[in-house]
């Protein structure tokens, strides 16, 4: 573990850089998926479109995504950190879209007519009764999404994107055990790290879920992890 | 555009460049890992899940596992798995990761089928006198079997994108067209083994979903609770309602 002493600067260093990139498409994967997710859940027709193409896009391996998507579009480099974060965002839109529109399913129909029968219009119903609501289903899929997000990232190191990754590829290259090890566990730490700060952020925003603590955010969005 | 025609052109060119394996036996050895990672994973999961769906015991630690198991990276535990069994055994670091991986997947798929499953249906089982292993055959496995195809799917999907970036330690398979294109700016290689790595998960992913569609009993499709999509679990508590529909009872074969 020597190496790991003589190199915190680097692990640090990394560390927050991985940090940007997996918050900044966690942020930008959660904006769209909710607009996304309550076009999906409003109209049928479209909900099994967006499902399926965002489906899609999620089956497609990473490795492979990274290459395709700045070829297709011409928008930016293979190597660039947008690349990566573009990536990032598309599975956590796959994941987040579903988490929007089952959320919004759960929503008891009879709050949604009360509100409705006291003058909410449906923006306003959306905003300050339906999305908070949908609160703990919404909160599950964002728990799986940065899970996922985070350990994922690592895979930006093959195209020559620089964040944890390094570590792998640096560690195999040197055969330095410690720093492979240093990078899974910081990978790890730094995914508990944003699962509890989301979870406490869920107890601020919703305190009502703290009473029936039990029965919410069971629900996984999904079991699959893109490699 | 330029590039995706170069990079179809040499798809079909016949010639991978020198260095690469051929085309199909890259496809093949990718095939065959993932296989082999989903069929040692699922001799060890299945049984594990379904004990945990029937006896309902283990359940939380199943949860918390395959919870857990998100956070790991894969690419770092297959680079972890080759240093520590040494660079002669990289194909069985690299199963073991994939092994690693396909686990929560398949254990998912495996319980949560079976408590997707209306308790009504089992009780209704239970009171005609069928024993616990009628019941677990009988009713359980083949009204689990639609979820535990999802498990395998999912399951499938990721391995077969472990093993592409497994050739970054050399494993073959699709992937080392565009770990090894990318020094040598060879971009008709590059993208080309792009899209056949996309291309193949499509596939797969396609004939998964056709079997999950095929395996749903016939009664319950009769009762037209079809639901050949990974499901959340809302839509899951909705099919058990519906597996506990009159036609039920007649899906037991």
């Amino acid at each position: 573990m020597n190496w790991v002493g003589n190199n915190l600067d680097l692990i640090g260093q990394l560390t927050l850089v991985h940090l940007r990139q997996s918050l900044i498409a966690l942020v930008v994967g959660f904006v769209i998926s909710i607009p996304l997710g309550w076009v999906a859940w409003r109209y049928r027709l479209v909900r099994s479109g967006v499902i399926t193409i965002t489906g899609l896009l999620y089956t497609i391996p990473s490795l492979a995504l990274l290459i395709l998507v700045p070829v297709v579009t011409g928008w930016y480099s293979i190597v660039s950190e947008t690349n990566l974060i573009v990536a990032l965002a598309i599975y956590a839109v796959a994941i987040l879209v579903r988490a929007v529109a089952d959320g919004l399913d759960s929503v008891d129909a009879g709050v949604r007519q009360a509100s409705t029968a006291i003058g909410y219009g449906s923006f306003r119903r959306f905003v300050a009764v339906e999305f908070p609501l949908a609160g703990p289903v919404v909160l599950a899929g964002l728990r799986v999404a940065s899970a996922s997000t985070i350990a994922l990232a690592t895979v930006g190191i093959l195209v020559g994107i620089q964040n944890i990754g390094y570590l792998f590829t640096n560690g195999l290259q040197r055969r330095i055990i410690p720093e492979v090890f240093a990078g899974v566990v910081a990978v790890v730490v730094l995914a508990l790290v944003i699962d509890l700060v989301l979870v406490l952020a869920g107890r601020l925003l919703m305190p009502w879920t703290r009473r029936v603590s039990a029965a919410p955010s069971r629900r996984r969005a999904r079991t699959a992890v893109p490699a | 555009m330029n590039l995706l025609g170069d990079a179809i052109g040499w798809i079909f060119s016949g010639d991978p460049g020198r260095g690469f394996d051929a085309i199909p036996l890259a496809i093949g050895v990718q095939l065959l890992y993932t296989l082999i990672a989903v069929v040692i994973a699922g001799v060890i999961a299945i049984p594990l899940g379904w004990y945990i769906g029937h006896t309902g015991k283990g359940r939380e630690i199943a949860v918390a596992i395959s919870g857990a198991a998100r956070a790991i990276p894969s690419f770092g535990l297959l680079i972890l798995l080759t240093l520590l069994l040494g660079v002669l055994h990289k194909p069985e670091a690299a199963v073991i990761s994939f092994v690693v991986l396909a686990i929560p997947s398949l254990l998912a798929g495996a319980y949560t089928g079976f408590e997707a499953i209306d308790r009504r249906v089992i009780d209704a089982g239970r009171s005609m006198g069928m024993t616990e292993s009628q019941i677990l055959w009988r009713i359980e496995v083949p009204l689990g079997l639609p979820l535990l195809v999802g498990g395998i799917r999912a399951a499938t999907l990721q391995v077969l994108a472990t093993v592409t970036i497994a050739a970054y330690i050399g494993l073959g398979g699709l992937g080392q067209y565009i770990i090894a294109a990318i020094p040598l700016r060879r971009f008709d290689i590059l993208i080309g083994g792009a899209i056949l790595v996309a291309v193949l998960a499509l596939v797969i992913d396609g004939l998964f979903a056709l079997l999950q569609h095929l395996v749903v009993p016939r009664g319950i499709r009769a009762a037209g609770s079809a639901q050949p999509q990974r499901r959340s679990a809302r839509q899951r508590r909705a099919e058990a309602i519906a597996v506990g529909a009159p036609a039920a009872p007649a899906t037991t074969p």
